[in-house]
């Protein structure tokens, strides 16, 4: 057996290069890190940064075009020098995987009974069909799966994406391997599932004493759970240290900046966010020397030329490393780290005037589509309920965010408003006008008032057009003249931070961030009152969201601009919002000034959203209770009677039968309750009991 | 369809696209993505060797009558079925018609018809795709039926059922037929691609501008799936001269006094092994068209998806 000293992984000078036409990609160069027995090592990056490349090597999982040099020993077994099949019987048994996908890691054609058992039987050949089907229906059981028995004989297709994640974990922990790699596991998935299965991923590692290697480019993740965080840019190591040290005394200016980037739920709304320019530079035409330099504010010319090693700036403490050529000074306190990246000053907010008018009004709305079986006799077999009645208003100049996990009808909410036709049910007012009632010149007319920004900056603009035609095109529609449309594209591109030069490039010259600053552009070019967002920043890498945040705070205030904002990043929405509505399920549960729901959520799914929201500060997250939901989003499918959160909530396990009945039998309706600040109103039968984030 | 998606999903990787800066700028300008697919051509040598060979075939085609003595309507009464001389070059037939100045005049006339009727049928089907999906509900259900009905009837069966209508009037009808029942895939593939285009985030933002239906069709869809198109026709070009050539070598195509490669080598067959001249020289320049039009289709279809055909791994 290894000796207790020696590292369980152990990765010496590892580089990977993807040869290509136009220059080599170095993803990885030259990284040396250590996971030792039982660890949990958080691996943080942007994407590019050359994170899962790194790991996917240790796996060897890497397309053959990949060159990789270095060394890389497991358990005292050199694994690049492996051949496929020694390393088959490595992989899964003693090193396990993974993936960010849970769909398209599972194979669709086969049971999930039947994949664990594979893996399974793969490595033990003695075991029988019965013992590694009952060794399945265990692990199941062990990674929170209700009923195993029953859901071992379910397909991919049948379990949710929490659930995937889970049998991928049952998977990963089958063979008690020595270490787990999980590279992105909860990206795809909402935040409170994202909560569940971290608690299992911790519980995984708890039982089979596996080594955690957690690939990630959330720091708040990696805050809560790791024992020791790598940082990596540009296929580099650029600080090593144990959570605490990176945390509170990180000395790469990278990790500085990233650490101060990000939105933290508890702090946010209190201060501007400060923003990481740039981008990372091209791994396939590296710059010499360190490659943060360019966007590195205490950059000297030796950062240009030389690129600096990884090593310890403090001669107490070796274990943390970092690479900067002013790490010792970062270290003793030379260079403040607070004053590396000045915060922004904010732009002035005049205070809302608590004014009765309304820019956008929305009662009573409803959008349900129907469910249709059957490929000659189609026939209505069900109804999705999407949006179930909900009712909100935007005053000028205020910002409303409408969050809640994905399925719950947030999206559907704002399209059917963007469509500015009459609804279903209820009405959506615009401008104090009915949408139902309007002409066609009328609707034309009013969608100057009103425009989208889109979650995805790489589709939400034609690839094929200059960026200077994608601005302009509302105003193409509005028939404004082209003398006029080129002076607004070159003041707009000014507005939203880009240089005007660049109007005749085309969508893929440009990063995200900027690609998604072309969208706000366009919004902007009818000069709307109201600019309906739909997740503006959730595709984007965490350095350049700060700087998107911070621009929409800007234009809000300069061009008084009045926001309805969609995210699932509580954070974010802390960040941005005066007014929160909070939806499950095609209804709003809670709803009122972001500053009083968040810091006294009155209903249980809005404690269980916010206590299961990462907060990069490992002090805090460590000490947190969290209020855990069971299970999944139930499907808009299903017919309720009584409270649509009673299959998740928390708050009705505990209360006893004669409240419960209550809950079974009616559906609470958004209401003022005692003891609230002033619009804060809560549909649920039972605040008054709710003790749970007490 | 692999090749439609990734056309849609291709996108250059962010991670590996360098950032601009403001000194970058004026130095390198990165390829947009025609730029990219004539880079790809460009260094294919299938692709040159097809346009070579297609280029070839046209000079020839209206170059080579100018330096030759006979035409295709000349009889030669004294050399009444020889085989390739130096005088005739290809040879004559029974009654002393020159086959090489037949050939020639075939070859003008199967080169007319495919690049029309290719592109044409391609156009039907952009217009009448894009619509069905862009519009979707009765109206796509509408045009659903109608391609389904014109796949179910065989289009060669059509074809010479109506050929007593075409050929009173002319060649130039036969064109319009062969693309009137030639552009049903086609436009199924359209209609696939645009239902998925019509959920795109631009095409939403469009329509969220206030953009009308045949803007958005005309500015965002077709320019979107241009490159699928463009393969298309190139493939169609092929595929109707050999349409062409097969109706007019069964008789129901181009009817003499005109000539097409169909009908020399429906006139040749008889004699293909007694005086195979007759078969074998219109029979290989058909051959070596088709091959030079397949292989720049081919090479295309190649550089617009890496994915697909050849460069598959």
């Amino acid at each position: 057996m290894a000796e207790p000293t020696r590292p369980l992984l152990e990765v010496k000078d590892l580089s990977v290069t993807f040869p290509q036409g136009s220059g080599d990609v170095r993803a990885v160069r030259g990284i040396s890190y250590q996971i030792n027995e039982g660890e949990f090592l958080g691996i943080v990056g942007e994407s590019g940064s050359g994170k899962s490349v790194s790991s996917l090597a240790v796996m060897g999982l890497l397309p053959t075009t990949a060159q990789v040099t270095g060394e890389i020993w497991f358990d005292g077994r050199p694994l690049l020098q492996l051949n496929d099949r020694e390393l088959s019987r490595v992989r899964g048994k003693e090193i396990s995987i993974i993936f960010q996908d849970p769909l398209s890691a599972l194979t669709p054609v086969y049971t999930v009974g039947d994949q664990i058992a594979e893996a399974l039987r793969l490595h033990d050949r003695a075991l029988t069909k019965q013992a590694a089907e009952a060794r399945a229906v265990e692990l199941l059981g062990i990674v929170g799966i209700p009923d195993p028995k029953r859901r071992v004989k379910a397909f991919p297709h049948e379990f949710s994406g929490g659930m995937r994640q889970r049998a991928m974990i049952a998977m990963a922990i089958a063979n008690n391997p020595r270490l787990i790699i999980a590279d992105e596991p909860t990206t795809a998935l909402d935040v409170t599932i994202q909560a569940q299965i971290l608690e299992v991923l911790e519980e995984a590692k708890r039982i089979t004493g596996a080594a955690v290697s957690l690939i990630t480019h959330d720091l708040g993740v990696v805050a809560g759970h790791a024992d020791r965080v790598a940082v990596m840019y540009a296929g580099k190591l650029v600080e090593l240290g144990s959570t605490e040290q990176v945390f509170t005394e990180p000395t790469m200016p990278y990790t500085i900046g990233l650490l101060r980037s990000v939105p933290n739920i508890l702090t946010a709304g209190t201060e501007r966010l400060v923003p990481l320019e740039g981008r990372p530079p091209s791994l396939a035409a590296l710059p010499a020397g360190c490659p943060f330099a360019a966007r590195c504010p205490i950059a000297i010319d030796e950062c240009r030329e030389i690129e600096p090693a990884l090593i310890s700036y403090d001669p107490a403490d070796a274990t943390h490393t970092a690479a900067c050529h002013r790490g010792a000074e970062i270290t003793n306190g030379e260079l403040v780290r607070s004053e590396i990246f000045p915060r922004p000053e904010a732009l002035v907010d005049d205070e809302i005037a608590e004014s009765t008018e309304k820019v956008l009004e929305v009662k009573e709305l409803k959008r349900h589509f129907p469910l249709m079986r059957g490929a000659v006799f189609r026939r209505r077999v069900g109804t999705v309920r999407a949006v179930d009645g909900i009712s909100f208003d935007l005053r000028p100049g205020s910002t409303l965010a409408l969050v809640g996990e994905s399925g719950c009808g947030k999206s559907t909410t704002i399209l059917e408003i963007m469509e500015l036709v009459a609804p279903q049910e209820g009405s959506i007012t615009v401008d104090g006008r009915d949408v139902s009632k309007l002409s066609r010149a009328e609707r034309l007319a009013l969608r100057k008032d009103i425009q989208i920004v889109f979650q995805d900056p790489m589709a939400a603009v034609d690839p094929r057009l200059p960026v200077s035609e994608v601005i302009a095109e509302p105003l193409l529609v509005h028939k404004v003249p082209k003398a006029e449309r080129d002076a607004k594209v070159a003041e707009l591109l000014e507005l939203v931070g880009l240089d005007p030069s660049m109007a005749d490039r085309f969508p893929h010259e440009f990063s995200g961030g900027q690609r998604q600053r072309i969208g706000i552009a366009r919004a902007l070019a009818t000069d709307p009152r109201i600019l309906v967002l739909d997740e503006p920043v959730s595709a984007l890498d965490v350095s350049i969201q700060a700087g998107v945040i911070n621009l929409l705070e800007d234009l809000k205030v300069r061009l008084g601009l009045s926001l309805l904002f969609v995210a699932h990043d509580l954070a974010v929405v802390r960040q941005i919002a005066d007014e929160v509505a909070v939806m499950y399920l095609g209804r709003i549960v809670e709803q009122g000034p972001i500053s009083d729901v968040f810091r006294e959520p009155r209903h249980p799914y809005t404690q269980a959203l916010i206590s299961a929201a990462p907060i990069p500060d490992p002090a805090i997250e460590r000490a947190r209770e969290r209020v855990l939901l069971q299970g999944d989003l139930p499907s808009p499918t299903s017919e309720f009677a009584g409270c649509r959160f009673r299959s998740r909530c928390p708050l009705y396990r505990l209360l006893p039968p004669d409240a419960q009945a209550l809950c079974q039998s009616e559906d609470p309706e958004l209401a003022r309750h005692d003891g609230a600040p002033a619009r804060v109103e809560v549909a649920c039968h039972h605040v008054e009991r709710n003790t749970l984030a007490a | 369809m692999s090749l439609s998606e990734t056309l849609l999903a291709e996108e250059p990787d962010a991670a590996l696209e360098p950032e601009l800066t403001p000194a970058e700028q004026g130095r390198r300008k990165p390829l947009s993505r025609g730029g990219l697919i004539w880079r790809r051509l460009r260094s294919t040598p299938r692709f040159w060797v097809g346009v070579g060979l297609f280029a070839f075939l046209v000079a020839w085609a209206y170059l080579g009558p100018l330096v030759y003595p006979y035409g295709p309507d000349d009889r030669d009464i004294y050399n009444m079925g020889m085989g390739p001389t130096m005088m005739h070059w290809f040879g004559t037939d029974s009654i002393g018609m020159d086959i090489y100045a037949q050939t020639i005049s075939g070859l003008q006339k199967s080169l007319v018809i495919g690049l029309v009727a290719g592109p044409l049928s391609t156009l039907i089907a952009a217009i009448v795709g894009s619509v069905a999906g862009y519009l979707g509900g009765i109206v796509d259900k509408s045009i659903a039926w109608v391609i389904d009905l014109l796949l179910v009837l065989p289009s060669f069966f059509l074809l010479v059922l109506l050929s007593p209508i075409f050929t009173q009037l002319s060649w130039v009808f036969l064109t319009l037929f062969l693309s009137i029942f030639s552009w049903m895939i086609m436009a199924q593939v359209v209609r696939s691609q645009t239902r998925s285009l019509k959920n795109r985030e631009f095409v939403k933002a469009a329509r969220f501008m206030g953009m009308s239906t045949p803007q958005i069709i005309a500015k965002h869809i077709i320019p979107n799936i241009a490159s699928l198109l463009i393969i298309d026709a190139t493939l169609g070009v092929a595929a109707m001269i050999l349409s062409e050539t097969s109706l007019s070598f069964f008789g129901f195509g181009v009817k003499p006094p005109a000539v097409s490669l169909g009908t020399l080598l429906s006139d040749g067959t008889g004699a293909a092994l007694t005086r195979p001249w007759l078969f074998v020289f219109p029979a290989a320049v058909l051959i070596v068209l088709l091959f030079a039009i397949s292989l720049i289709g081919d090479a295309f279809r190649d550089a617009v998806d890496p994915t697909s055909g050849a460069n598959r791994g």
